[in-house]
């Protein structure tokens, strides 16, 4: 992986919510045009990892980090950067569908306007819900509330959203567990066609998942016996699932965890 | 019944029955609280609705047909003979008043009718029996009414709604004939529509600041704490801060006079802008708490769609808090805007005229309104203000309805179909 230039890089990143550190020491690299995954147990940090990509953990009062994160040369947590600047370049996809209340059409149109978007809607829109193979389920009721279609449809139409401001990331927080198997499978083959054009990184509970989606594989655990967690292990995800370099990782992806 | 299960001999006992029975106790408990409510507002409302209608006698010193000119009887008249005969039979001083108000060939020619009954033929309601009495008592209403016309032989026995047409459009007067209820009603409406121009964005603003800007500090804290003890001051400590800012330290404003608006009837602050901004104050915190809640009620998960597109904090508000909450804002709104219709203390305080005829006409008039009237007229001894009041009061309660009615029309429009 060394060869391939990372699009994200964190160095020493410590992420604390009030005085508790929630995250500690996280050294990685994010692959360009892969599909990166972050798995481990419960309450081990990988939403507050994943949130700190694109700063959404500010929404929270009273978080901060420490260390940095490096997005195309830049530290995303520099005081001249914009957290709404960045938002805009990483994009991210919930775990729960949370369309807007709007029809399907203003819903993927919406954040498109607010960037000043000067080109044509109507292909904009035809264009982002195709890369999210929802068009052809909805390309005849565009102007019906994005509430109507189902949870993995709507989870689409939040992937089509994303996609819509054109980011070089996208950030999935457990974007498939809400969902059923059909659903899930058909949102795992979308990361693979999403994946020429974007960079993805995923936060999943779901190994499987994670073995069969993703090109990398972070594990993150509990670091010793703090409640903080931390990266123990990252490889590509063949070498991490069947090779495991740590004793933890390899109890954990074999089940033998606790 | 299922069949007595095994578990009693583990412990368990059998409560199912007695359990059933507590909850259909309750249940029959809060019927009972819904009940009591509609009883007393059936009360409530039989009450004016009673007083509202019922007969009345009404004499006149004159008879009507005495005053037949040529053979053509009054009542078929040119509007120009009765402006002629008003004039012939009021002295000058009275005249000039009613002139003063509104010149007399400007007046309706119906006006002109209930000025000549009132003030010519001295029209007067002798007797007046509430809506039960007119039902239940006809017989005896109709003795005492024969008997009655051994003094008074011109005396007629009528059913009247005290509610009308002409209560409606007639202007404040001091005689019950004539009273009519446009002065309070356009008050009213004057005063209300500069309370939601002043309290409703103010309010909107003050509580989409504390909802997404404010950070949760002890200042903070403080400020809210404080709006939400402001809601429950009694309504009578605004009249008095009304008084003492709008009518007082900022006269000028309230008076017009900074606008160069003189009116020499109003040299003061005791104008319609003092009483929409005193009611404003009322109904301020009212609306900061009920939007605050509206605000809150929007799913976090909405914002952090938002955001996480790439959206900044007022994009975010506008686009999706905003429209969101607005169903909630406008209910919370109505809420507050009724219970600033129907407040008589602050007004009392601030400064109703009691007894104006004058149309408020604009920001800086003198006013009165509906509640103040209602007030105002059930305090008099005679019943025919009684009665007025009574119709006073359902006309209060119908413009509310139509006032609130017209909100939620709005609301609905807002409330997307989505």
């Amino acid at each position: 992986m060394d060869q391939l230039s990372p699009v994200l890089e964190t160095h020493n990143l410590n992420i604390y919510y009030g005085t508790f550190r929630a995250v500690t020491d996280v050294n990685i690299k994010i692959p360009r045009h892969k599909i990166t995954a972050i798995i481990g147990p419960s309450g081990c940090g990988k939403s507050t990892l994943l949130r700190a990509f694109n700063r959404m953990n500010e929404l929270v009062p009273n978080t901060h980090i420490e260390g940095e994160i490096i997005f195309e040369g830049h530290n995303l947590y520099a005081r001249t950067i914009d957290p709404v600047e960045v938002r805009y370049r990483i994009g991210m996809v919930f775990q729960k569908p949370n369309p807007f209340p709007k029809s399907i059409y203003d819903n993927v149109a919406w954040a498109a306007r607010i960037h000043g978007y000067r080109g044509n809607f109507d292909e904009l829109v035809e264009s982002s819900l195709t890369k999210a193979a929802l068009w052809d389920e909805v390309k005849d009721i565009l102007k019906q509330s994005a509430l109507s279609l189902s949870g993995g449809q709507q989870q689409r139409l939040c992937i089509a959203r994303a996609i819509a401001v054109q980011p070089e990331v996208i950030l999935m927080d457990e974007p498939a567990s809400a969902l059923d198997p059909i659903a899930t499978l058909k949102i795992e083959e979308l990361m693979q066609s999403l994946k020429k054009d974007y960079t993805i990184v995923i936060v999943t509970h779901n190994m499987q998942q994670a073995a069969r989606a993703s090109d990398y594989t972070s594990m993150m655990m509990l670091a010793g016996n703090t409640r903080s967690g931390t990266v123990i292990e990252f490889d590509e995800t063949n070498t991490l699932f069947t090779r495991p370099k740590d004793k933890r990782t390899e109890d954990y992806v074999t089940g033998r965890f606790g | 019944m299922i069949k007595k299960n095994m578990r009693a001999s583990s412990g368990f006992t059998d409560t199912l029955v007695l359990r059933q029975r507590s909850g259909k106790s309750w249940h029959l408990a809060f019927l009972a609280s819904t009940i009591f409510g509609i009883l007393a507002l059936s009360a409530l409302l039989i009450n004016i609705v009673n007083s509202a209608m019922g007969y009345v006698v009404i004499d006149f010193k004159i008879n009507p047909a005495v005053m037949a000119v040529n053979g053509i009887a009054l009542g078929e008249q040119t509007t120009e003979q009765w402006i002629q005969l008003l004039k012939d039979n009021l002295s000058t001083g009275a005249l000039n008043k009613l002139e003063n108000v509104e010149h007399l060939s400007e007046r309706s020619r119906r006006e002109i009718y209930s000025l000549i009954e009132t003030r010519v033929l001295k029209k007067e309601v002798i007797e007046s029996w509430s809506l039960y009495d007119s039902v239940f008592h006809k017989s005896e209403i109709i003795t005492e009414y024969l008997h009655m016309q051994e003094t008074h032989p011109e005396a007629q026995l009528k059913l009247m709604s005290w509610i009308n047409g002409d209560l409606i459009m007639r202007s404040q007067s001091s005689e019950a004939n004539t009273a009519g209820i446009r002065t309070a009603v356009l008050g009213s409406l004057w005063t209300i529509f500069f309370t939601i121009l002043f309290a409703f964005p103010l309010g909107v603003g003050a509580a989409i600041y504390l909802e997404e800007y404010a950070r949760d500090n002890w200042i903070n804290r403080l400020i809210q704490t404080n709006i939400n003890n402001l809601a429950g001051v009694p309504s009578i400590i605004y009249g008095i801060l009304g008084l003492a800012i709008f009518v007082r330290v900022l006269e000028p404003l309230s008076s017009g006079a900074l606008f160069g608006f003189t009116d020499p009837t109003t040299a003061n602050g005791r104008t319609i802008l003092s009483a929409g901004l005193t009611l404003g104050l009322l109904v301020l915190p009212l609306i900061i708490i009920n939007s605050q809640e509206a605000i809150r009620a929007v799913p976090q998960s909405l914002r952090k769609a938002s955001y996480g597109l790439g959206a900044t904090k007022w994009q975010t508000i506008w686009a999706h808090v905003l429209p969101n909450a607005l169903p909630g804002i406008l209910t919370g709104t109505i809420l507050a805007i009724s219970r600033a219709i129907g407040e008589t203390a602050p007004l009392v305080v601030v400064g109703a005229s009691t007894a104006i005829s004058f149309d408020p006409t604009s920001p800086f008039s003198k006013f009165t309104t509906l509640p103040i009237q209602i007030y105002q007229w059930t305090s008099r001894p005679q019943s025919e203000w009684r009665h007025l009041a009574a119709a006073t009061i359902i006309f209060l309660l119908v413009l509310l309805l139509c006032l609130s009615a017209a909100a939620i029309l709005l609301r609905n429009r807002f409330e997307k179909k989505y």
